[in-house]
């Protein structure tokens, strides 16, 4: 994302100081595996810490990274920030819930 | 008008310790005198899958969300059609071979409201909420996907422009 891509820069300028939240700073977001993706990272939470404007999106390449075995089902789950189905391009602010939904089998 | 109908609406997700489903209790919570009509589904383990013979289910869910989106699905079924009361309950933990795992009753004046009702509420149920059961075999166990979530995740993901840009443009928006 070019915004993302903007305030990541390392040149610590904001000249798009509309951002309204603590601009510049990281956010700190809580991440959440249920089921299979539980299984698959060992862990039924974590916390992340990303720069300002990141998206869901980045929050989950991070992800893949430092769980590799993600991958799995990357193409088969979905996303949620705070409690509500999210896209991939949303963007997070600090002390957001994500979580790795993986296909549901609910009933 | 919302918050009113909400509480025409009770929808429980029962802890591992709840035991099973008190099938009654939501009947008579969607028992209404100006109701002709409840119609009910109960979803229930069965003792085989693809010729493997199954021993148990085991559920877990995203609590908070999957309460979120059972609320929301009975909102939608409101907006649909007419109804009077709506129930829904969903077990977790271990579920045994016949026993419930989700039960959904609703009441209406007429029949067919109170039938399409009913089969909306389990339809969303299997597609959206939050919920999942592992298949537990004597040699075996695994995460079940149900094909309404998938079926649905790839429509959305056709429709989202955002996916297909970031196909495109390597990430970048």
């Amino acid at each position: 994302m070019e915004i993302a891509g903007g305030l990541n820069d390392g040149t610590g300028e904001m000249n798009e100081s509309k951002v309204e939240n603590s601009a510049g700073q990281d956010i700190k977001i809580k991440v959440l595996f249920f089921a299979r993706a539980r299984d698959l990272t060992g862990v039924s939470e974590t916390s992340l810490e990303m720069p300002d404007g990141s998206t869901a999106g980045d929050c989950m390449r991070n992800l893949l990274v430092k769980f590799p075995s993600l991958q799995e089902i990357y193409n088969s789950m979905v996303l949620a920030i705070n409690e509500e189905y999210a896209a991939e391009s949303t963007l997070l602010t600090s002390k957001d819930e994500l979580a790795i939904i993986p296909p549901i089998s609910g009933g | 008008m919302a918050s009113a109908a909400a509480e025409m609406d009770l929808v429980d997700i029962l802890d591992a310790s709840s035991g099973p489903i008190d099938i009654a209790r939501y009947v008579d919570f969607v028992r209404d005198p100006a109701a002709g009509a409840i119609a009910t589904f109960e979803g229930t383990t069965r003792d085989t899958f693809e010729g493997k013979l199954v021993e148990e289910l085991r559920y877990e869910a995203y609590v908070p969300m999957a309460a979120r989106r059972l609320a929301a699905i009975c909102a939608e079924a409101r907006g649909s059609w007419p109804l009077l009361r709506l129930a829904v309950a969903h077990r977790l933990g271990t579920v045994g071979v016949g026993e419930a795992s989700v039960f959904v009753a609703a009441s209406a004046v007429h029949r067919a409201e109170a039938m399409e009702a009913c089969r909306y509420l389990i339809d969303e149920v299997k597609a959206s909420v939050p919920i999942w059961k592992k298949e537990v075999y004597e040699n075996g166990e695994v995460w079940k996907e149900n094909k309404e979530f998938l079926e649905r995740r790839a429509a959305h993901h056709e429709m989202d422009p955002a996916h297909e840009l970031k196909e495109t443009s390597n990430g970048e928006e």
